[in-house]
């Protein structure tokens, strides 16, 4: 058995915070300057513009890419033949945001009661989703996840009749009424299948897996490809303004369902797609 | 891209030459109000009692920074959705306030009471915050310090950038842009 103490994981995840809130992912920048050719609006191109210049500035200002710091969200894919020590993975990971987030000088956005609201002061808790999976290595994947885009989110329960177009619909029509809300262009986690509670999880999944990759199987790769170009004639654009870019990247995670419902579920994220990584 | 330029604080005439879809450089000063702050006002203004700053031709930003770290003015600076300042927005703009800052759409009571008192909805850009950060000179705290992010704080800004959304004719970025690039 392989011990990794906790204190590891906090000084990891600590770090992590720091460097997913300054500096975006190759991926995203990559798709939002190619996006800014593709761009028939001149205003959509200015804010597309403004976007990579946001992008400079915070990795080379100390200074994080958006006010709102997001949720601290944790996928953690735990190896069975590791061995936790000096603390559980709760106190671990909380521990790692609360250094991270005090010394990255990030805000600290959550409230100790849905209805009460008091600040806790530190950024936690964090929301940790965790999957024992074979091996004694351990992966950590964390995304910060905004206020104003996941407000934009949403999950429903359709009828197996409604099928891929009503899901297709589902999804282009929501997008729709977000609008400019969610800081377009935007990144579209969709979720299909599995139950009420699976199926935000896969939404939130989706919105972690690299910008570029398309799913691995061809139908819902088809289907990304599909939704991406529907949702792109909304012509909300960059910030609503009007354009040609209203979402980077569509992406789908599916999970078998029971044979009477097919629920849907799409998370929204702004263009700041924050993800960070790291594996023990 | 052209840029309008306006100094703070706004006049009838500023607000009256600006029309959906301008970009303008905002210069001079504005007050930062979140909701937290927004509800503060407005239980004040319920009660008679004197506010903590003078509304009169203010912009408001909507926006919740991130603490400056040492010898920074100010943290990242970006603008939050505006639709959940809709309730108090009409008060604020009766008050004399004469513009605000943030992103997303706004209500019709709020485009009404725009057209009815005068005003302008600006919209900086979302998730630019490191950008904006850039264009604030000063940061200092007016009222309710136990906020924290959400306390109201004077901002000193040159040549801030933002987009005209709903301007005081009743006219609508979000519907007009949208509207221009749609493939039906």
């Amino acid at each position: 058995m392989r011990e990794i103490n906790a204190e590891v994981i906090s000084e990891k995840v600590a770090m992590m915070c720091q460097d997913a809130n300054r500096y975006l992912g190759e991926d995203v920048s990559k798709a939002i300057a190619e996006s800014v050719d593709k761009e028939e609006s001149p205003t959509g191109k200015a804010v597309l513009k403004q976007l990579e210049e946001n992008i400079q500035i915070a990795r080379n200002s100390d200074i994080p890419l958006c006010q709102d710091t997001g949720f601290a969200v944790f996928f953690v894919e735990w190896g069975q033949e590791a061995i936790l020590t000096g603390g559980t993975l709760d106190e671990a990971i909380n521990e790692g945001v609360r250094r991270g987030y005090a010394e990255g000088y990030l805000r600290k956005s959550i409230v100790e009661d849905p209805l009460q609201r008091v600040n806790t002061g530190d950024n936690t808790p964090a929301v940790i989703n965790l999957e024992m999976v074979a091996g004694d290595q351990v992966k950590i994947a964390f995304a910060p996840k905004g206020g104003g885009s996941e407000n934009m989110s949403t999950v429903q329960i359709l009828k197996p009749s409604d099928g891929y177009e009503g899901v297709v619909d589902f999804v282009v029509d929501h997008v729709n009424k977000a609008g400019p809300n969610p800081c377009p262009p935007i990144v579209v986690g969709i979720g299909l299948g599995g139950t009420l509670e699976k199926v935000a999880y896969l939404a939130k999944k989706a919105l972690i897996r690299p910008l570029g990759h398309e799913n691995p199987d061809n139908y819902y790769a088809e289907m990304e490809k599909e939704i991406l170009q529907k949702v792109n004639d909304l012509g909300i654009g960059p910030q609503g303004f009007g354009g040609r870019i209203t979402a980077l990247a569509v992406h789908i995670e599916t999970y078998p369902c029971h044979i009477a419902s097919l629920p849907v579920a799409v998370n929204i994220n702004c263009h700041a797609s924050r993800h960070g990584e790291i594996v023990i | 891209m052209d840029f309008k330029h306006l100094q703070t604080p706004l006049s009838d005439d500023g607000v009256l030459s600006l029309e959906a879809g301008d970009n303008v450089y905002i210069n001079g000063i504005i007050y930062t109000a979140r909701d937290a702050a927004h509800k503060k006002l407005i239980e004040l203004m319920e009660n008679g009692e004197e506010l903590p700053l003078d509304l009169t031709g203010q912009v408001i930003y909507y926006v919740g920074p991130t603490p400056p770290k040492p010898g920074q003015v100010i943290g990242s600076a970006g603008p939050t959705t505006s639709g959940r300042m809709d309730a108090y927005t009409p008060q604020m703009l009766a008050a004399g306030m004469k513009g605000c800052i943030g992103k997303g759409s706004r209500n019709q009571a709020v485009k009404d009471a725009l057209k009815k008192y005068q005003g302008v909805y600006f919209a900086a850009v979302g998730g630019a915050g490191a950008l904006l950060s850039q264009r604030i000179t000063k940061f200092e705290v007016v009222a309710y310090p136990e906020l924290g992010p959400e306390a109201i704080h004077l901002l000193e800004v040159k040549n801030f950038p933002v987009t005209v959304v709903n301007d005081a004719q009743g006219r609508d970025l979000y519907e007009i842009g949208a509207n221009k690039y749609k493939r039906v």
